[in-house]
């Protein structure tokens, strides 16, 4: 395997990195007698004292339902609710935050938007564009709907460092397109597609575009406006925030146009026995009592993203990519998969120990208190592609460092040596 | 760590015993663990009752392939009755590691796989797709 790594010296780490962690009480623990070495940040992140300390506060101080309450509590947390919503406006780019919709994360997110937009829009004979790098939450939903009007998938490819096949993607989309669902960052080999590109190439056609920014909200600048897209979900749960806790992001000319998702309370604005009226955005979507505590904590974890500069996140991950690849590549019997290099990518680096399965692999890493994530991903289609059942997949955040790099290169030698390949 | 990757285990994943294609199989049955995307078929000759021979085919990790690899060893001469009564203890038990719980269902796949191939299944019995997979989602 050869690696090349464009820059001429090794990228140095924008960050803090020493004083980040001492926000993070769980990276003291210690797993199997070892520092725990958080490698699995693409499944889920840690959270900061400072998130868990809002979420706390909400409980301690002023629990009360969102919406309702015409006292001091309620207005409390209704005023964190909305202000939560404000942060993740401008955190993404949005003019308006009535735009951002509270959803428990990014497939949920998809579904609203395959069930409203979806079965409105999308009829027997439509095309939808979809590609292999799709997480199965941004590939199933719009299968079933496929499946249930009548609809056709169409599969994008990718090259074989993973990159996407743009001149298919132009081909498809030429022949015409109701809707292209695409993810911006691969959470399987942590591939950037060049989403603004492909949204405006899109848009020519005559395709609505949703983007899964699962992967990308919390690892690099997203900016809705400037990429222009129909619809933006990501999950809170990977940013620093609680599980619980994601959004859907659409302009407000499609979200006034689309029915409800959810059907219930605090999302009307007036019931009587023959019709019911919707509330207002964003609340047309939000059904039931929210997770607001969530919400508040993805708030909290937004404010502590901005005041690290998620532009510095990104280029700290690629550090830590530029340190691990090469001396990677020196371990006899390694394949990676997906980009070599530092360009449109972001810190996931897949790959596998000839002899060995992935699972053997993490067994033996959680020995060596190293979590990564071995498996399929969520991504099947991708794993096909690649010609494997499953890989062993490290994934970067701002707190990791070039010593976990190390732990983790000590941790592959262990598990060549147990299984004596 | 060595506990779990004991050398004899490694020898069955490197060495599988009764490995390959079994002519004239009566019994056969296929299944797979979507956890590890770990793969195995199991085809029994059973002649008057008895298991006259087996053979394994399978792909995936070392406690899958090493759990069906001991076990056709074992169910070798056996009737169908002393097979059909084989528990999940007792394969547990055999492979003598300990093994956590993310990875009973590697461990216990060749059971599975057996217990289909000698009640002659065509397919596992009120097997919910949808919650086998669940255990392996997440991103």
């Amino acid at each position: 395997m050869t690696v090349a790594i464009k820059s001429t010296s090794q990228p140095r780490s924008p960050l803090d990195v020493a004083r980040i962690r001492a926000d993070f009480p769980i990276l003291s623990r210690t797993v199997n007698g070892k520092p725990v070495v958080y490698l699995d940040n693409a499944a889920t992140s840690q959270k900061p004292r400072q998130v868990i300390d809002a979420m706390s506060a909400v409980f301690e101080e002023h629990n009360a339902n969102i919406h309702r309450g015409v006292y001091e509590f309620s207005e409390t947390t209704t005023a964190a609710f909305e202000g939560a919503r404000a942060k993740v406006a401008r955190f993404i780019g949005a003019r308006d935050d009535s735009e951002v919709i509270f959803v428990r994360n990014a497939t949920e997110g998809v579904n609203l938007v395959a069930y409203t937009w979806g079965r409105d829009n999308i009829k027997s004979g439509d095309r939808i564009i979809s590609t292999v790098l799709e997480h199965h939450s941004d590939f199933v939903p719009w299968q079933q709907l496929a499946k249930d009007v009548g609809a056709h998938i169409v599969m994008i490819d990718v090259d074989d460092e993973g990159r996407l096949r743009r001149d298919q993607l132009s081909a498809e989309l030429k022949k015409g397109a109701k809707l292209l669902a695409i993810t911006h960052t691969s959470n399987g080999l942590g591939t950037v597609n060049p989403i603004k590109e492909i949204v405006a190439e899109a848009h020519a056609a005559g395709a609505t575009v949703l983007v899964d920014a699962a992967q990308a909200v919390p690892h690099t600048p997203v900016d809705v406006t400037d990429l222009d897209c129909d619809f933006l979900v990501f999950s809170g749960h990977k940013m620093l925030a609680p599980p619980g806790s994601g959004a859907v992001w659409a302009r407000r000319s499609l979200l006034e146009r689309m029915r409800p998702f959810l059907y219930g309370g605090d999302m009307i604005s007036r019931v009587t026995v023959e019709k019911t009226e919707w509330n207002e955005l964003p609340w047309k979507f939000e059904a039931g009592t929210s997770s607001y505590v969530d919400a508040i904590g993805l708030g909290a974890a937004v404010d502590y993203l901005e005041a690290v500069g998620v532009a510095k996140v990104h280029e700290h991950e690629l550090a830590l990519v530029a340190y691990l690849l090469p001396r990677l590549a020196e371990v006899t019997g390694i394949t990676v998969y997906g980009p070599k290099t530092l360009d449109d990518r972001v810190g996931v680096v897949s790959f596998n120990i000839e002899g060995i399965h992935p699972h053997d692999v993490a067994t033996i890493f959680d020995r060596e208190g190293v979590c990564v994530r071995a498996g399929h991903h969520c991504n099947q289609l991708l794993m096909t592609r690649l010609g494997v059942a499953a890989t062993t997949r490290a994934s970067f955040y701002l707190y990791n460092t070039t010593d976990e790099c190390d732990a983790l290169l000590g941790a592959i030698d262990k598990a060549k040596k147990v299984f004596k390949v | 760590m060595d506990d779990m990757y004991r050398d004899y285990i490694l020898d069955h994943y490197k060495n599988p015993r009764n490995q390959g294609q079994l002519e004239g199989a009566t019994n056969t049955y296929a299944d797979s663990n979507p956890l590890c995307g770990d793969e195995l078929s199991m085809a029994l000759r059973i002649e008057d009752d008895r298991v006259a021979d087996v053979r394994f085919n399978g792909k995936g990790c070392a406690i899958s392939q090493a759990s069906a690899s001991i076990l056709t060893e074992e169910i070798k001469g056996k009737t169908l009755d002393e097979i059909k009564a084989i528990d999940r203890d007792h394969i547990l038990e055999n492979l003598g590691i300990p093994i956590s719980p993310a990875r009973i269902k590697c461990a216990l796949l060749s059971l599975k796989t057996l217990k289909g191939a000698a009640w002659g299944l065509p397919a596992w019995p009120d097997e919910d797709e949808a919650k086998a997979r669940s255990a392996g989602q997440g991103r």
